[in-house]
This record gives structure tokens, C-alpha cells and sequence, in this order.
């Protein structure tokens, strides 16, 4: 038998019409962000570095700044970042133009699987047995992408986008936002931090995402008694991979007990809004923020949206 | 995925879902030249990937709803997490729903259930259908693709 079989390309489409499905998936969420201005990413090769705290504390600067923010919480299976804003979830309405984000007292309007997911519940998908873990990444795609395109996120001046550890997260996210603003990269003291945030900036300019700068959180130790600042590994790894990888070095923070408290509380906010000393934690904070927001406006004006990146 | 009769050499049209049970689906389709059919089945796992792409074999039936792969994925989300609100002027005459057919929706986890009528209400709206009963709800499924809903 010699039989004649045509290409699949030269069948026309019928009804599935899978890759037209998949596109308007892609312009939902294009659609969605048209009424962002600027989209961050933050993240970590390294878990434990407190990526999702420098995230809420950017977030509530941002808003506090007078910014119209929201917070994207990408780590489905870890999230925090509802928490440390004071946002406990109190049903998560179904409007008209889409879900709405839940709002903190400061107007951060954040969606996050902890609004979702029973507490204290680990996120589980229905799966056939023993094959879930197959597919359940491109469940968790399904999902941040679902995030991105069905809240109701209105206008924005700034969206905040909260990654799990580990670089997989920030190429599905670059894939959905191709016009992603910039990426924050948080990193800690230590070598072990510097070699995972390394592969982290690598994966980055691999993948044309922008980079704002590196955050280094837990630079030292803040004494509750007289203020001082005590660093406790000899340090220099942020400013040596900033210079390695020619990005800046947006701020550097220490632990504090009042800081840790609040986010304990969900009161970040409240702990952004009082007026802080020079050199303080708070005052950090706001200079971290301050500078993340101009090195997003340098790349924004650097890279217009529809451009690649660089 | 097409599917060619290769005798006829005309593609094949979407004829219809079904979930004949063990997680399967099945997806027919008919040569409109010669009317023969063939049926495509995928294993869980093959479904479930399918899904998560949030395409439907066949096309879509109804319009893409908020979070629904987050809704309907989820195992362990609250029963509160969202609160789903008929449209207050709805789009034609409200559909009746017979006993039997408020208590299988009373099956499905309150997670989604809101999610669930609506598609359920839709449905009968755009076919003038004023009562739900369990059997428009066996044909919903199965015209909507509807699986484990």
C-alpha cells in the first residue's frame, strides 16, 4: 500500500484548534497587564533568604509611595506574602471583569493560593495516582497564568511579582510577560547563597529578562538594645556578583526584631508607615524601594514594551 | 492533533466527548464524506495534561471561566475562597432547579459549586431550557465537556 497521507499542516485547522486556544491563553494575560505599567519579578536560587519579606516590604513602600501596587504571590506551594500584609482571605469576589484581588489596609491588591487553599492545606491538584508529579508543573503554569489573567487588577502602576525559589518559575513568568519590567534577585550572606543566586542572575540573562539589581537581606543583625549593626559573615558576596553580573546593588538589610514582629503580625504596613532615623531599618527599606523604582523606570524607558528585554 | 480518513482523504470533524469512566476520555470524531467514526482515547494522565493546558479537545463549548483550572484542580481549597454572584438581571428567565437536581449539585465541593451553576444555568439559558433536572445536567456534561464537574 502506498498511501498518500497529507501534512499536518496542510490539513486545515478543525475545531480544536489547539495552538489558537493556547494564543488567546497568551492574549488574556496580555490583555490583563495592558493596564499594568510596570511588572517585577523577585527572586531567589536560594530558598530561606526572606525573598517573599523583601517582596511585601517593596510592595508596601511602593503603595505607601503612592503607587497603585499589586502582589502577585507566584509560590503556590510556599505562600506568605497575604500574611505579612495582614491579608487573611475573606472570600475572593467574582466580578465582572474578572476575580477581584483581595486589598490590604495600605490598597496592595494581592492574590495569593493562601487566599484559596484551606489553612494549613498543602496544595494538591486532582491527579491520576502515582503520575501527578508528570504534570504538575504545567498545572502550577496553568494556575500563575490563570492568576495573571483572570484578576481583576484594574489599573496599576507597579505589580510585584512574588517567585518560589529556584529559576523555573522566572522562564514560565518571562514566557506569560515577555515584557516583563525587570527582576529583582534577593540574596543573602554566605557562599552557599552567592553560588544559587549566581545561577539565578545567569538564568536571567539567559533568558533576556531585565535585571533591576540585587537586594542582599540578612546582611547583619540589628541589636535591640542600642541599634548597632553587627554582621555575622564577613559579607562583600552582593557587591561582588552585582560587579560579576553588571547589575546594581539596589539595598542591603539586616535583621531587625521589630521587622521580624511585624511580619509575624501581618502588620509590615503599619511598620512602613512610621517615620524612621536615618541609617534605620525603616529608612533602608525606603531607600531600597526608592531605588528599585528608578532602576524600573531606567529599563522601562530602555526597554519600551514590545521590545525584548536585554 | 487532526485526524485524516485517509480513504476519503478529508479530516475528520469533533463529534463529541465522553467520559466512559477509569479517568478516560474519549473524543470522536466523524469523517463528514463517508460518516465513519473513530474514537480518541486518553489515559488520566494524558487527560489531565490536556487540561492543564486549559485547551479543549474539540474546541471550546462554553467561555473560558475565572480560575477555572485553579477551581477546578484544587483539592483543599476553602469552601468560603470565593463568593460567586448570580448576575442580578439574568440574561433570560431563571432555570427552575427540581429537587434531585439542587441535591447532586450539592455533591459538588462549595469550592466551585458557584462555578458550576453557572455553567449549569447557561447552558439551559441558551437552550431555553427552564428546568434542571439530573438528566440536563447528564447532557451538559456531555455537550459542554464537562469532565468531573
Amino acid at each position: 500500500m502506498n498511501l498518500k497521507i497529507r501534512t499536518y499542516n496542510q490539513v486545515a485547522e478543525a475545531e480544536s484548534n489547539l495552538p489558537d486556544q493556547v494564543a488567546e491563553a497568551a492574549r488574556r494575560v496580555a490583555v490583563r497587564l495592558h493596564t499594568v505599567q510596570m511588572t517585577l519579578a523577585v527572586m531567589s536560587g536560594k530558598g530561606g533568604v526572606g525573598k517573599s519579606m523583601v517582596s511585601a516590604l517593596l510592595a508596601a513602600s511602593f503603595a505607601r509611595r503612592g503607587m497603585k501596587t499589586g502582589l502577585l504571590d507566584a509560590d503556590l506551594n510556599g505562600p506568605s506574602t497575604a500574611h505579612l500584609l495582614g491579608v487573611d482571605g475573606d472570600g475572593l469576589a467574582v466580578g465582572p471583569e474578572g476575580i477581584e484581588p483581595a486589598r490590604s489596609s495600605g490598597d496592595v491588591r494581592i492574590m495569593s493560593m493562601s487566599l484559596i487553599l484551606d489553612q494549613d492545606a498543602a496544595l494538591s491538584w486532582r491527579e491520576p495516582r502515582d503520575s501527578g508529579y508528570i504534570w504538575r508543573g504545567a498545572q502550577e503554569r496553568r494556575a500563575l497564568r490563570e492568576f495573571l489573567a483572570d484578576t481583576a487588577w484594574g489599573r496599576l502602576d507597579i505589580m510585584v511579582i512574588d517567585l518560589p525559589p529556584g529559576g523555573p518559575r522566572l522562564a514560565d513568568l518571562h514566557a506569560m510577560v515577555p515584557d516583563l519590567t525587570g527582576v529583582v534577585v534577593v540574596t543573602a550572606p554566605g557562599r552557599s547563597a552567592r553560588d544559587a543566586v549566581a545561577r539565578s542572575l545567569d538564568l536571567a540573562r539567559a533568558r533576556s529578562a531585565p535585571v533591576a539589581g540585587l537586594i542582599e537581606n540578612m546582611s547583619g543583625v540589628v541589636c535591640s538594645e542600642c541599634g548597632e549593626t553587627t554582621r555575622v559573615h564577613e559579607g562583600g558576596e552582593a557587591d561582588a556578583l552585582a560587579a560579576r553580573f553588571g547589575v546594581p546593588v539596589l539595598g542591603a538589610l539586616p535583621l531587625d526584631s521589630g521587622l521580624a514582629a511585624a511580619a509575624d503580625g501581618g502588620r509590615i504596613e503599619d511598620w512602613t508607615d512610621r517615620e524612621g532615623a536615618a541609617g534605620s531599618v525603616r529608612d533602608l527599606v525606603r531607600q531600597m524601594a526608592l531605588r528599585t523604582e528608578q532602576e524600573l523606570e531606567r529599563l522601562r524607558l530602555e526597554h519600551p514594551r514590545g521590545g525584548s528585554g536585554g | 492533533m487532526k485526524f485524516l480518513c485517509v480513504p476519503c482523504d478529508r479530516q475528520m470533524t469533533f463529534e463529541e466527548r465522553q467520559t466512559p469512566g477509569d479517568g478516560t476520555l474519549a473524543a470522536v470524531f466523524r469523517c463528514p464524506k463517508c460518516e465513519r467514526m473513530t474514537a480518541m482515547l486518553a489515559n488520566p494522565m494524558e487527560t489531565q495534561l490536556v487540561s492543564s493546558l486549559g485547551v479543549k479537545v474539540g474546541g471550546r463549548t462554553v467561555p473560558q471561566a475565572e480560575f477555572e483550572g485553579i477551581r477546578g484542580g484544587v483539592t483543599a481549597g476553602r469552601d468560603d475562597a470565593f463568593e460567586d454572584r448570580e448576575p442580578a438581571t439574568p440574561p433570560a428567565g431563571p432555570v427552575r432547579w427540581s429537587p434531585e437536581a439542587v441535591e447532586r449539585l450539592g455533591l459538588v465541593p462549595s469550592f466551585v459549586r458557584g462555578m458550576v451553576k453557572k455553567i449549569y444555568n447557561d447552558y439551559a439559558r441558551e437552550r431555553g431550557i427552564a428546568r434542571m433536572t439530573p438528566a440536563v445536567m447528564d447532557q451538559a456534561r456531555s455537550d459542554l465537556g464537562l469532565e468531573g464537574m
